[in-house]
Parts: structure tokens; sequence; C-alpha cells
């Protein structure tokens, strides 16, 4: 018998079977949100020896149920807050010669404000009525704050900004040295040190 | 003169769409690569904030997931208040400690201090539900949080 050439196959009906699939999929996709504003809470301590803190060394912000924002006393807009807690963080307010004095600080050094950014803290107060979307927007120029002073720093330090280096540590495919970088982020991390209290 | 007048007549050639498979299937690898199946059947409305100075959450693994918000509208006889989701179904602040242990238990022992609590709240929820999830937290050590936002600038949404 002689041979037949096998007959060709009708791919008619793939673009089809493609479409079908790929609504499956278009319908099923959720491209997951997955960063987000870090946190630490505090562990709970039975011991409660209060630290004593200059009043001056404390950045108060209150958020009532309302959404507004009352800072150091006085009401602020949300807009406001970034460039005002910079001021507070880098006030740097020892006078030179003396200990504590912060010579990486560019503020108005006022006497009045923060002694150094390792002394300032911001404590977040919040009601519970106070919406969500509020307390991030909050949190948010808060770190915000923290972030630029250090991008600041970084650059001077480094030639290179904080966000930057943290993207090239947590970066698997980065070349350089690690630990050398580790030792730079946490330099700067110290001289900025995030202070961060939320009252409950 | 007939040689330039054949032209004419004849109707529009049909596009070939031999080549659509092929189209269709590049989409389709992107839309199949791309694709994280969802976890938890959401039965809340989570609408999540925005902000710009996030980090982002490696190993998802490593990650709890804490849903809260306004039951969605298929589950309106849970009520209007926002509600916390844990897994498939709603709980309450009380069950969250029994939540982080049982994630706890289903991760290796040495990975569990480099577990992270994902806050995806709604953002109509109020403080006072974050503040109770937040203390319950505390409670059970589970003190790496995040809160999981989209990214955007805060001022352009308001």
């Amino acid at each position: 018998m002689a041979k037949r050439a096998a007959p060709e196959v009708n791919a008619g009906s793939m673009a089809d079977i493609a479409f079908l699939l790929l609504i499956f999929f278009l319908v099923t996709t959720t491209i997951e949100t997955d960063s987000g504003i870090s946190r630490k809470l505090p562990p709970i301590e039975d011991n409660n020896d209060d630290v004593i803190i200059k009043q001056k060394n404390i950045f108060t912000v209150l958020l009532n149920g309302k959404d507004q924002l009352l800072v150091e006393d006085e009401i602020m807009e949300l807009k406001d807050l970034r460039k005002a807690a910079v001021e507070f963080l880098d006030n740097g307010g020892i006078p030179k010669g003396q200990e504590g004095y912060c010579d990486y600080c560019k503020g108005k050094r006022d006497p009045a404000s923060s002694d150094n950014p390792d002394k300032a803290i911001i404590s977040l107060k919040n009601e519970r009525e106070t919406s969500y979307k509020m307390y991030i927007s909050v949190s948010n120029e808060l770190m915000a704050a923290y972030n630029e002073l250090r991008n600041r720093r970084a650059q001077e330090e480094f030639g290179q900004s904080f966000t930057e280096m943290q993207a090239d540590y947590d970066n698997v495919n980065w070349v350089g040295n690690r630990t050398k970088l580790k030792e730079k982020i946490d330099k700067i991390k110290l001289e900025y040190p995030q202070k961060l209290s939320e009252v409950q | 003169m007939g040689k330039f007048n054949k032209k004419k007549g004849g109707d529009l050639p049909a596009i070939s769409t031999a080549s659509l498979p092929d189209i269709v299937f590049m989409l389709l690898f992107f839309f199949m690569v791309a694709t994280v199946m969802r976890q938890n059947t959401l039965m809340i409305k989570n609408n999540l904030p925005y902000a710009d100075q996030v980090e982002k959450l490696d190993k998802k693994d490593l990650v709890m997931y804490i849903y809260a918000g306004k039951p969605s509208d298929a589950y309106k006889q849970y009520g209007t208040e926002a509600r916390i989701q844990l897994n498939d179904k709603f709980a309450s602040v009380e069950d969250i400690a029994a939540f982080i242990a049982q994630e706890r238990a289903s991760k290796r022992e040495e990975l569990i201090p480099f577990l992270t609590t994902a806050l995806k709240v709604d953002q109509d929820a109020n403080m006072g539900l974050i503040g109770d999830i937040k203390q319950e937290l505390r409670k059970v050590n589970a003190l790496k949080i995040n809160y999981t936002t989209k990214k955007g600038n805060v001022f352009d949404r308001r």
C-alpha cells in the first residue's frame, strides 16, 4: 500500500481556545499590591519607669476624630507637616562645643526646639474616630520627613541617596560589597534614627 | 488599457488572521506569568489608601494578611461597621491571637522572627479598629507590621 500523507490538522480553532484561556486568566488576575509603610510596634513591657524627656524634644502630632491635624498645639494643614517635621528633626539645638552637638544638622539651631536628631521624638496620637486614610497620610508624611533627611545625609556622605542604597541592598542582583553598604545604611540610620512613638 | 483596469473591480483582499493565535498566545502567556491567584476571597470592601514612602514586602510566604473594612455588598447582613477578615471568614479582634498562632505553627521555627503582618485595611475604616488590632498583635508579640497601601501621592486623591 502506498503511504498516505498525514492529513493536516485544522488549526482554525486554535485562536478560540487561546482566547478562552486568555479570558480566564484576565478575569482571575489581580495584580497584588505588596508594598506599604512598615512599622514596628512597641513590645508590651511591665515596667512603667517614666523616662523623662524634655518637652522641647517632643514633636506632638494630634489627629482628631474629624481628621484635623494639631501639630505642636497649632492647627496645621497636611501639606505643611513634612516641612515642620524636617525642621524639628534637623534643628540641632545644642550649641557647638557642648556634648550632643549635631555637626551635620542644617536646621535653625533654635534652643527651644529639639537638641539633636537622636533625641528628637515624634509623638503621633490619634482618636478612635480618625479615619485610616488620614492616619496613613500623616504616617506617610512623617516617614517622608525622615527619608528626606536621610537622603540628604547619604548624598553628602556617600554621594548616593538613602533610598537608592536600600534598594541596592534589597536587590539580589546588585554587585558590590554588601557588608560595606550595610555599614553605610546603619550609619545613616544612626544619625537620623526613626523615633516615632504612637500613643494609644 | 486593460492591464490597468483589472484592479478596479476586485474587492479588498481578506485580512489574514493566521497570526491571530500567535498574538493571543502572547497575551495569554503574559497574563499566565503575571497572575497571582488570590489567596483569600474578600468579603469586605478593600480600597487601600495611597502613600508614596513605601517599602516592598518581599518573601510572600513570610507575610500574614489581616483584612479589614466594611462588609461588601454581598455580605450586607453583617452590618455596615468595619469588620476584620482572617482567611476566608469574618473574625473578631479576639480571634487574631489564634490566627497568628496558627500561622506561626505552619512556618518553620527559624523563620518565625521574620514574619510580618500586613494590614490591608480599607481607607474608610476608623483607627479604633486598627488600634484594637495593633494592641492584639502586641499581646502575641507580632511586632513587625506593614500597612499595605497603593503607590501614589497622598495629596492627589483627597
